[in-house]
C-alpha cells in the first residue's frame, strides 16, 4: 500500500529532483496514513533518501538499465508498484519521467496528472492542482482510478527533510526488450540545465546579436545557474532551440528568473509564470515584462550586467 | 508509408485565459483557435514524408465540429485525408483510446503527435496511443527520419539530446526542431480551395472512458508591482534578492 516514488539518478548520483518527489511522497503518504517506498535504478549510495522521508528503497542494479529506456524503465516501475500494492506512485517532471509516465499509467490502470504543484487536497476523491494553459491557468482535476500516478512539477514543492532512515532492498524485475535503442547521448554535463536549475539566466533580442552571451554566461556562471533565452533568438539561430523558454519551448519553474533585454511577450511570460521570483532588466520601462516582474532595473544590459556580476562576486566572496 | 498527424484544437498562444460556468469551462468567447503548435510542427515534418518519399498524411481530432476549421487548416497545408472522432476531449486517457482506434483501423505505420497540447499540457496522449496501439515511441522528438521500416530520432533530454534507432509502427511526440520555425506553412488560396473537396470523415466514439476528472480552474493570483531598482545602485537588487527575496 505504500507510495511509490521514483528517484532518479544520473552516473550513480542522485538528481535533485529526486529528493523533492521523495518529499512529495513523504508528504502524501502521510496523508494516506502509509510508508514511502523508493525505486532506485543503479545508484550507488541509496541512504541519502532517508532524509527526504523514504521509509524503503528498491535498489535495482541492472547493466541493461544503465541508458535510460522509457518502455524498460515503465517495466521496472509496474512490476515495484505491484511488489508494494502501491495505489499512488510519484514521478517527476524530468524529460525521463515524463516520457514514462504514460506508458506506465496505461500498463497499470492508471490515472496520471502531471505538472501537478501541490500535495492532494483530499484524498477522497484524490484531487490534485495542476498548471493548465503553459502557467496560465491551474486545473483542479481528481485522479479517479484505483492506482494514481502524479507527475510533481519541477521546483513547486521543495525540499522538506525528514529524519528516517531508509532500508534497502534489492530489488531484480525482469527487464523487457525494447523497440527504441539509444546510439548516442550528447549531453553538457558540466552545466546547470534548466530543469534542475534554480536559478536562470535568459536573454532575448536586447542583446543585439550571439557574441554578446559572453555575459550572460558569466553571470549565470556566478550565480550557479542555467542560461536561456527568448523564442526570436532560437529562431534566429543566436542561440539552441533548447535555450527557449516559452509556450511553444520549455518552462521554466524556478527561484529567480532573470529576464534581460527580453520585452516580455505572453507566450514568454507564459513559460515562466511557474518561477517564484522574477528579475527584469530592460532599456524601455514600458515593456510587459515589468507588469510581470517582481524587481526591476531600467538600464542598459551592457552596463547593468558587467555591473552586476561585479556586485555578485562582491557578495559571494562576503558570504563564503 | 501511411502516417496519421494527431491535431489538437488549441486557442491560439496570444489568447487571454479565461473561465465561466462557475470555473470549469474554458471561455471560448473572442478566442482563435489554431492547430497546436508542437503537432504543427509534426505535421509540416509529415509533408516532407509525403514530397520526399510518397507517404500519405491523415489527420485526426477527437472533438466536436467546433473542431473542423482547424482539421480544414490542416487539410489546406497539405493533408490527404481529415478523421474528426466525434466526442468531446475530457481526459489524456480517453482520446489516447480513441485514437487508438482510429490508428489500427487505418492501419497507420507512423503516428506523429505534439509532445503536450498547449492547453492542458499533460503530455500523456502520445505515450499512452503508443503503449495502447503497441508501437514505438519517442517524445519531445526534434529529428526524424524514416527509411523503410526503420527510423531514425533525436529526442531532446534536460541538458541535451539523444539520437535513438527504432522501427514502423512508431509514435512521435513531436517539439520544434522537428522543422524550423521558418519551414511552417502557411495555406495558400489553392491550398485552402482545394481542402474544401477533401475528405473530412466523422467517425462515432467508441467509448467514454475517462480516468481524470476536471473539476475547476483557477487564475494565478495577481502580482503586485514591481520594485523598481536603479541601475547605478545595484547592490540595492542585490540586497533584495537576497534579503527580501531569499533566492541567492
Amino acid at each position: 500500500m505504500s507510495v511509490l516514488v521514483y528517484t532518479e539518478s544520473e552516473n550513480g548520483k542522485f538528481k535533485k529532483t529526486a529528493f523533492e518527489v521523495a518529499s512529495y511522497a513523504k508528504a502524501v503518504a502521510d496523508q494516506l496514513g502509509t510508508t514511502v517506498t523508493a525505486v532506485a535504478v543503479n545508484a550507488d549510495d541509496v541512504s541519502e533518501l532517508g532524509k527526504y522521508g523514504v521509509d524503503k528503497v528498491l535498489k535495482v542494479s541492472n547493466a541493461d538499465l544503465k541508458t535510460f529506456n522509457a518502455k524498460s524503465y515503465a517495466s521496472v516501475l509496474k512490476q515495484a508498484a505491484e511488489n508494494e500494492s502501491s495505489k499512488v506512485v510519484v514521478v517527476s517532471s524530468s524529460a525521463d519521467s515524463k516520457y514514462l509516465a504514460p506508458l506506465l499509467a496505461v500498463n497499470l490502470d492508471a490515472g496520471y496528472a502531471s505538472n501537478v504543484v501541490e500535495v492532494p487536497s483530499s484524498t477522497s476523491p484524490f484531487t490534485v492542482k495542476r498548471t493548465a494553459f503553459t502557467n496560465k491557468a491551474f486545473n483542479i482535476t481528481t485522479i479517479d482510478t484505483n492506482v494514481k500516478i502524479v507527475g510533481v512539477s519541477n521546483n513547486s514543492y521543495g525540499l522538506v527533510e525528514n529524519s528516517a532512515s531508509a532500508t534497502a532492498e534489492d530489488f531484480a524485475p525482469s527487464v523487457p526488450t525494447s523497440g527504441v535503442t539509444v546510439e548516442s547521448v550528447d549531453k553538457v554535463t558540466d552545466k546547470v540545465t534548466i530543469a534542475d536549475a534554480e536559478i536562470v539566466v535568459s536573454a532575448g533580442r536586447g542583446l543585439k546579436g550571439p557574441e554578446n552571451w559572453g555575459m550572460i554566461e558569466e553571470l549565470a556562471e556566478v550565480l550557479g545557474a542555467a542560461t536561456a533565452c527568448s523564442k526570436p533568438v532560437s529562431d534566429l539561430g543566436w542561440r539552441p532551440h533548447s535555450e527557449h523558454v516559452g509556450q511553444t519551448g520549455k518552462p521554466v519553474a524556478a527561484n529567480l528568473y532573470i529576464a534581460i533585454g527580453i520585452s516580455g511577450a505572453i507566450q514568454h511570460l507564459a513559460g515562466i509564470n511557474a518561477s517564484k521570483v522574477k528579475v527584469v532588466i530592460n532599456t524601455d520601462p514600458e515593456a510587459p515584462f515589468f507588469k510581470a516582474a517582481d524587481y526591476g532595473v531600467v538600464g542598459d544590459a551592457f552596463e547593468v550586467v558587467p555591473a552586476l556580476i561585479e556586485k555578485l562576486k562582491a557578495f559571494k566572496a562576503a558570504n563564503a | 508509408m501511411k502516417i496519421l498527424v494527431c491535431i489538437s484544437h488549441v486557442p491560439d498562444t496570444t489568447s487571454k485565459i479565461n473561465f465561466t460556468d462557475g470555473d470549469s469551462k474554458f471561455d471560448t468567447n473572442g478566442v482563435q483557435f489554431v492547430i497546436n503548435p508542437n503537432d504543427e510542427f509534426g505535421l509540416t515534418r509529415a509533408m516532407w514524408f509525403k514530397e520526399k518519399q510518397g507517404a500519405s498524411v491523415d489527420v485526426v481530432n477527437v472533438g466536436g465540429p467546433e473542431t473542423e476549421p482547424t482539421l480544414r487548416k490542416a487539410l489546406a497545408i497539405g493533408a490527404d485525408t481529415a478523421i474528426r472522432v466525434n466526442t468531446p476531449a475530457v481526459d489524456g486517457y480517453q482520446v489516447a483510446k480513441e485514437l487508438a482506434k482510429v490508428v489500427k483501423d487505418g492501419g497507420y505505420d507512423l503516428v506523429i503527435a505534439g509532445r503536450e497540447s498547449i492547453d492542458y499540457n499533460g503530455a500523456m496522449v502520445p505515450g499512452m496511443l503508443a503503449e495502447l496501439v503497441d508501437a514505438n515511441f519517442v517524445t519531445n522528438c526534434i529529428s526524424l527520419e524514416v527509411d523503410g521500416t526503420s527510423a531514425k530520432a533525436i529526442r531532446e533530454i534536460d541538458g541535451g539530446k539523444e539520437t535513438v534507432s527504432t522501427s514502423l509502427p512508431l509514435v512521435i511526440g513531436g517539439q520544434k526542431g522537428l522543422v524550423e520555425e521558418s519551414d511552417l506553412r502557411i495555406p495558400n488560396m489553392r491550398g485552402i480551395m482545394m481542402a474544401r473537396k477533401k475528405p473530412l470523415n466523422v467517425v462515432e466514439a467508441t467509448s467514454a472512458e475517462t480516468e481524470t476528472s476536471s473539476v475547476k480552474f483557477e487564475k494565478p493570483a495577481s502580482k503586485g508591482a514591481v520594485t523598481l531598482v536603479d541601475a547605478d545602485n545595484l547592490d540595492e537588487l542585490v540586497n533584495l534578492l537576497h534579503n527580501e527575496a531569499k533566492v541567492i
